[in-house]
């Protein structure tokens, strides 16, 4: 089966600006891509060149095997699209959103299913300006599914959601893929990335600095997995440098963290413990995240 | 012709809904001629030498300040609200022709002209007495000119104000001048030479003497008329060149 989405040597210039900068991926049907990197990366320019709705550009993209370009209406035809910051008419009712939206596509599918598939269906009577942030997430969400796509774009879907909103809304964009749907998700949350994506590519000044499973992209980069426990009067720092398993033990604001990439790292530090007595309260671990490969990739912190 | 009917429907809906826009399109002009009427009608009796009085030039020359609140403040308001925030963007995005968007607003923004025009001519007739020399099929014909032009002129002023307080403000820089001195208020045979000389450069003037001549005599103005119909092919061409989806 031939990629969804494939790119190749894509460049976006606007006037001497080079926002997208010669990136080439593909993405596979059914997968869940991400396309990830701090604000101003390029991944909206990326992205919505893509979808077709800016030209031109430098470079071959072909979605479902069409020019995004040169087929813009087709293509609308089969893709969902959520475009990052857009709006719909204040005063229009969800349900009549629905029904304008409806007869824009050659096919769409009922609406009320979608409403209530997407928790909105209460809220079908309220004007889109009545709803709260993650309502309208949602009837953007349902507006994106209304002619049953075959590829969804989400572009920075979760901005401005609080934690819960944000945790349910991920677990609709799994929803979305449980339906055989191939979603290309736009986000500068390295977390969201990390927890919703089968594949990474993360941009950094237009370019693809990075591009594999969120587990291939931590393992690339020499982590900060480790253990971290309360300090205690009982604590023997040096003990645990002379463990085998682990590299480093740093002590700071009364907890000390220790870190290495053995796989029996904890264990053994446990072990360790448990042998000398030495009581571990507020024991967790650390995991290295998505935030540290782009530093380590970057040599920058991602701001949020 | 689903597309199109369901985004008249749409356009109407918040057009209903936005009672500012009802207000000075529908109610204002209505609540112009009736005081108007009142203070300056004197029972509509002809003027000396002439067989129409007050109320029947004032009628059609209102027909002015209706397509110039249209074009002038609804469409460059709206336009620029909805391209700042981000909804002609999203619609955009959709398989939907963008232009027909803008057909079916200027559809529901003309029907919203006619129902003001003849909100005023019910008014006149029951309560003014107007009379009336013309043909309906005339003047509609000429108001269906007046109201595209100054739509046009509307959808540049829209393509061009980079934010909505431009829009506004552009809008009413055209608009004020217009309303004090093309005649659409007051009856520009009263004005002074000076400001007649002025007002002939005023677009929405040439509207008030084509329908004015229509009404009152059934007469084409045809230096007004070809005024308009240059005013509509510049305007739209322009437009459909610079208008700005986002």
């Amino acid at each position: 089966m031939p990629p969804v989405i494939t790119v190749q040597h894509l460049t976006k210039r606007y006037g001497s600006f080079v926002a997208v900068d010669d990136i080439s991926f593909a993405v596979q049907q059914g997968e869940i891509f991400g396309i990830v990197g701090p604000n101003g990366a390029g991944k909206t320019s990326a992205v919505e060149t893509i979808m077709g709705l800016r030209w031109p550009f430098e470079g071959t993209v072909r979605v479902l095997e069409m020019d995004p370009h040169q087929q813009r209406k087709e293509l609308a035809e089969r893709i969902g699209i959520q475009l990052q910051e857009a709006e719909l008419p204040h005063r229009l009712k969800v349900w009549e959103l629905m029904e304008l939206f409806s007869g824009f596509y050659r096919k769409s599918i009922p609406y009320p299913p979608l409403l209530e598939t997407w928790g909105i269906w209460e809220k079908r009577n309220s004007r889109f300006e009545e709803l709260s942030g993650g309502q309208k997430q949602r009837v953007f969400i349902a507006l994106s599914l209304l002619n049953d796509p075959e590829v969804v774009f989400l572009d920075e879907l979760t901005t401005g959601l609080d934690p819960q909103a944000r945790k349910q809304t991920w677990a609709m964009v799994e929803q979305i893929r449980a339906q055989g749907k191939t979603v290309v998700l736009v986000t500068h949350f390295m977390e969201e990335a990390q927890t919703l994506c089968d594949r990474v590519a993360i941009i950094d000044g237009g370019k693809i600095i990075a591009l594999d499973t969120p587990q291939g992209l931590l393992n690339s980069i020499d982590g900060q997995s480790g253990l971290m426990i309360e300090n205690s009067p009982e604590m023997d720092m040096a003990l645990l440098q002379a463990l085998p398993t682990v590299e480093r033990v740093e002590l700071s604001n009364g907890v000390v963290s220790i870190y290495g990439n053995a796989d029996n790292l904890v264990s053994s530090v446990v072990l360790a413990l448990e042998q000398h007595r030495i009581p571990m309260r507020n024991l967790r671990t650390v995991q290295p995240s998505l935030d540290d490969v782009f530093i380590t990739l970057t040599g920058k912190a991602l701001r949020d | 012709m689903k597309t199109y009917r369901k985004l008249v429907v749409a356009h109407a809906k918040l057009f209903l809904r936005e009672p500012i826009a009802l207000f000075f399109t529908i109610a204002f002009p209505a609540l112009l001629l009736t005081l108007l009427g009142i203070v300056f009608g004197h029972g509509n009796v002809p003027y000396p030498g002439e067989d129409f009085g007050y109320i029947d030039q004032q009628v059609p020359a209102l027909a002015g300040i209706i397509v110039g609140t249209i074009a002038l403040h609804s469409i460059p308001v709206i336009t620029a609200n909805n391209r700042e925030r981000g909804i002609l963007r999203r619609l955009k995005a959709s398989p939907m022709p963008a232009w027909q968007w803008i057909a079916a607003e200027i559809s529901v923004n003309f029907v919203v002209a006619v129902l003001s025009l003849v909100l005023l001519i019910i008014i006149a007739t029951y309560a003014f007495g107007m009379r009336f020399a013309g043909s309906w099929g005339a003047v509609l014909i000429g108001f269906t000119l007046s109201a595209f032009s100054f739509m046009a002129l509307g959808y540049l002023v829209a393509s061009l104000a980079p934010t909505p307080r431009v829009a506004t403000a552009a809008g009413q820089i055209l608009y004020m001048p217009m309303f004090m001195l093309s005649g659409a208020a007051i009856p520009l045979m009263l004005m002074p030479d000076g400001v007649q000389s002025v007002a002939r450069w005023l677009p929405m003037t040439h509207v008030v003497i084509v329908l004015q001549s229509l009404w009152l005599g059934g007469e084409w103005a045809m230096r007004s008329i070809w005024v308009l119909v240059a005013m509509l092919a510049v305007g739209g061409v322009l437009s459909a060149r610079l208008f700005r989806w986002e």
